[in-house]
């Protein structure tokens, strides 16, 4: 029994972490309908950006996520006015595609200026300490970059649904002409959503380096789950992807325990046709 | 002999009554006109007869058959055809392409299709236009292009919803002529309008809904003598106008 | 989109391809194209990806259902062929043909349920498929899991399926593969059927109200496009004489299905080859010319047009011929003094 609740601890931990990632994707396709296929690189430079800090100048991955993220949100804005901004309109493949290529762009540039070694920030103030409670052992940078995941997704939420900027973010997401017409710029909201939707992302792979070796296909995988999670959780619903993601966490901690680790992945997709069939909303969408 | 028999038709949406319990017919070779103010329900009733909904109650029999809540494509092979109020071309397909899809319905073999496309085309007066993508069109032009394409599949029954909102009155006119020829051929047809001048004149029957309701179903005649009807939709200037051109009543 | 005012079963463009392709099946007999393998090489893989391209052109193209899932069939495809000779020491013919079938089998069952989804949903469904299989695949012992099929050396020839002293075999087969896939692709565009996917790719419940069972359409199309994926993927196999899940059932492996066929011109019969003809290369030569420079260079530049095309262009190299045709057309007829047609 103290097994299962460790597994469902690890997953909800992972989880939440998804959840992270996912509710700046959830920002981005919720406003813009667009499919960030970045998204996942966006986590693998933040990594970097972090891992660097720590390596070169000594930085702990704790204060790095602010840089990380600010590096992140500068990237997304830059995303949108230089590719973004021309798919707007027209079928959401162009949007998908483009940021394919920029995916493809940003993964094997990185690789080419720090080679495919995985890397290891060893020593930070988090690394190989761990929390016990009862007989569970909670690994603290996993704790942290969990606890940090909740506070950024919380305060995310409380920005979108109960400030007016968030009001006008959800006015342009539900008509953008219409939001224009009431006065507001929805072209510096696209902006903005995309930037802090790249900071969310960037937050997370900020801390990772704590308990994860960072090399350039880290993010793929994540990016997918991001997807994942932010479709069954609903278009568009911050606590829908929200769930999502702990759910994906858990599911992929108690397959790969129980079943066998090959088998985390397939649990997690066969979860998200599962709940899309019978949901073709999503959890909780609109 | 009657073609279409909506019996008791009721359509729900949660609390909402759109339909509550419409009936009516519509006799083989008519025209039928559907009338009332917005909301009434017209289209909410189109979408049920046409399979785009599944009625909460209430049967739907087309040609001595029931095809209640059957999927819109089964309906339309069995003959009973709808235009769309909010017209939908297909936009990155040329007009012919549209209504060739139209044709492909009864004529599997091209040549039998192409001919058939090219005569309703010419019907609806698109010749000009048939090569252009049918996105390009006016709306008058996307008008009689959804009326073309659904003409194309040989329909037995003809629903059209409001193919003359927004035509100026020249080419209202224009359009009640293709109706009369299209009735002369053989097609039933049942006519949502809000433009009067455009169903009163042609219509063998006219029923009326208000609130989901039906109120009258009646000669055009007598509809505009109809008190309900005249509180409900027409207002009394329209219906003393009508009695007026039509001879009967004191000015006539 | 399509002049269907043409009525003619042959017409002037037909002439043009079949002149196109006596020129592409007589090119192996000049030495200067066979002398050089890397450049036989290049060209059997455009005449796969054009093929590949097709393929997905069916479903994604003229029907309209972005679906990222074509690496499965293609997998399906390899795997069979790949069975048939390592597995089971035979000829892998028996192995393609039922590829092909168990391809368009499963691609009905899983897209049946994926066709209720709309939009980005069904995209991403599309992504968990692939991922799903791959991972499958990975630990499936009977077809060899993450070790995969290596081809044992057997004697060369059609029979066999296998050519090992000169491309010229291969090359011919890949022409077979793209004539006949072309060919499926041109017969369905110009009959119902053709119509009927694009119907319902520009508006199913339009093209519902006019009698177009549109569930029928999309799996049947799905059906064709899961066959010919599969075709091409044994061909892959006996050309490469190697699979393994990553090879084939990725995710990247079902972008390029997209790609070629997007940045070519979706939904038009050529698009597919022009997006081959000019991506193919483009990915071999930078390869050739940079792979060699480490850390992806190629792929850096790639990602580069990629995100260049797509934004600039979304109708692809059609997009771009089209617009060149029209400049040029527009000059001659100011020229002229033509007045530009206005619309009613």
């Amino acid at each position: 029994m103290e097994t299962f609740i460790q597994v469902l601890i690890d997953g909800m931990l992972s989880g939440m972490v998804y959840a992270l990632v996912a509710a700046g994707l959830c920002l981005i396709w919720g406003v813009m309908d667009v499919i960030n296929f970045a998204h996942g690189e966006y986590l693998m430079v933040a990594m970097y950006v972090s891992y660097w800090l720590g390596f070169l100048a000594n930085v702990d991955p704790l204060m790095s996520t602010v840089a990380a993220g600010a590096f992140v949100f500068v990237l997304g804005v830059l995303t949108y006015k230089l590719i973004i901004r021309f798919t707007i309109g027209k079928p959401g493949l162009v949007a998908l595609l483009a940021t394919f290529g920029l995916a493809m762009f940003l993964k094997n540039v990185c690789m080419n200026l720090f080679s495919p070694n995985f890397r290891i920030l060893s020593g930070t103030f988090l690394s190989d300490k761990t929390f016990h409670l009862g007989g569970l052992i909670f690994p603290v940078p996993q704790l942290t970059a969990a606890i940090m995941a909740v506070i950024v997704v919380g305060l995310v939420y409380a920005l979108v649904s109960g400030t007016r900027f968030g009001w006008a973010v959800q006015a342009t997401a539900m008509d953008r002409d219409a939001a224009e017409l009431m006065g507001i710029n929805t072209e510096r909201i696209y902006v903005l959503v995309f930037g802090i939707g790249g900071a969310c992302v960037g937050i997370a792979g900020g801390i990772m380096p704590s308990y994860l070796a960072v090399h350039p296909e880290v993010g793929s995988m994540f990016g997918l789950i991001a997807f994942i999670c932010v479709a069954m959780g609903g278009f568009g619903s911050i606590p829908g992807a929200f769930l999502a993601g702990i759910l994906v966490g858990v599911v992929e901690s108690l397959a790969g325990f129980y079943i066998a680790p090959v088998f985390k992945y397939i649990a997690v997709f066969g979860l998200y046709l599962a709940v899309v069939f019978l949901r073709p909303k999503g959890i909780l969408g609109w | 002999m009657t073609l279409l028999d909506v019996q008791n038709v009721t359509m729900k949406f949660g609390e909402l009554v759109a339909n509550d319990r419409v009936s009516f017919t519509v006799e083989a070779g008519s025209i039928v006109g559907l009338i009332g103010p917005n909301g009434a329900g017209k289209t909410t009733l189109f979408n049920c007869i046409s399979g785009l909904y599944k009625p909460t109650g209430g049967r739907i029999v087309f040609d001595g058959e029931d095809i209640t809540g059957l999927k819109p494509y089964r309906i339309a092979r069995k003959g009973a055809v709808r235009t769309f109020q909010v017209v939908r071309p297909l936009k990155d397909m040329s007009v012919f392409d549209n209504v060739l899809v139209g044709a492909f319905l009864r004529s599997s073999e091209k040549r039998e299709a192409f001919d058939r496309a090219a005569e309703c085309i010419r019907l609806c007066s698109l010749e000009s236009l048939q090569e252009r993508p049918a996105g390009d069109l006016s709306i008058g032009g996307k008008k009689r292009l959804e009326m073309a394409r659904a003409l194309a599949t040989r329909p037995k029954l003809l629903m059209l919803d409001e193919v003359m909102a927004g035509l100026t009155s020249t080419e209202v006119k224009a359009s009640v002529e293709v109706i009369r020829r299209l009735r002369e051929s053989g097609i039933t047809m049942m006519i949502v309008e809000h433009v009067m001048e455009g169903i009163m004149p042609i219509a063998d029957k006219i029923v009326v809904l208000d609130g989901g309701v039906k109120i009258a179903e009646d000669a055009p005649k007598n509809i505009v003598h109809d008190p309900r009807v005249i509180e409900a939709y027409l207002g009394s200037k329209y219906s003393k106008r009508y009695r007026a051109l039509r001879g009967d009543g004191p000015l006539g | 989109m399509v002049n269907s005012l043409q009525r003619k079963a042959f017409t002037r463009k037909d002439a043009v391809w079949l002149v196109f392709l006596a020129i592409l099946a007589l090119l192996p007999l000049l030495p200067v194209v066979t002398a050089n393998s890397f450049r036989m090489h290049v060209m059997i893989l455009i005449l796969l990806f054009a093929s590949m391209a097709q393929a997905w052109n069916i479903i994604g193209g003229y029907c309209g259902q972005v679906s990222f899932g074509h690496s499965v069939f293609f997998g399906i495809g390899a795997y069979g062929a790949g069975m048939a000779v390592v597995t089971y020491g035979g000829l892998p013919w028996p192995g393609i043909l039922i590829g092909m079938i168990v391809a368009a089998i499963v691609a009905v069952i899983i897209s049946y349920p994926c066709f209720k989804l709309s939009g980005h949903y069904f995209a991403i469904a599309t992504f968990a498929i692939v991922e799903i299989f791959n991972r499958a695949f990975l630990v499936w012992d009977w077809i060899g899991g993450a070790l995969g099929l290596d081809y044992p050396l057997a004697d060369e020839g059609l029979k066999n399926l296998m050519w090992h002293n000169s491309k010229v075999g291969y090359y011919y087969c890949a022409l077979v593969i793209f004539v006949l896939i072309f060919g499926i692709v041109r017969w369905l565009e110009s009959n119902r059927f053709g119509y009927y996917m694009r119907a319902v790719r520009e508006g199913q419940e339009t093209a519902e109200s006019l009698g177009v069972n549109s569930t029928a359409v999309k799996l049947t199309a799905m059906a064709l496009s899961a066959a010919m994926a599969a075709i091409c993927g044994a061909f892959f196999v006996q050309y490469n004489l190697r699979v393994d899940p990553p090879m084939v059932m990725s995710l990247d492996m079902s972008m390029k299905f997209v790609l070629v066929t997007i940045l070519g011109g979706s939904g038009t019969l050529v698009g597919p080859l022009l997006g081959a003809a000019v991506l193919i290369p483009m990915q071999e030569y930078t390869r050739a010319l940079w792979g060699g420079l480490g850390g992806g260079v190629d792929l850096i530049v790639f990602g580069l047009l990629i995100i260049l095309m797509v934004i600039k262009q979304p109708a692809g190299m059609i997009g771009i011929v089209r617009d060149v045709r029209s400049w040029f057309f527009k000059k001659r007829d100011a020229a002229k003094g033509d007045v530009p047609y206005d619309t009613p």
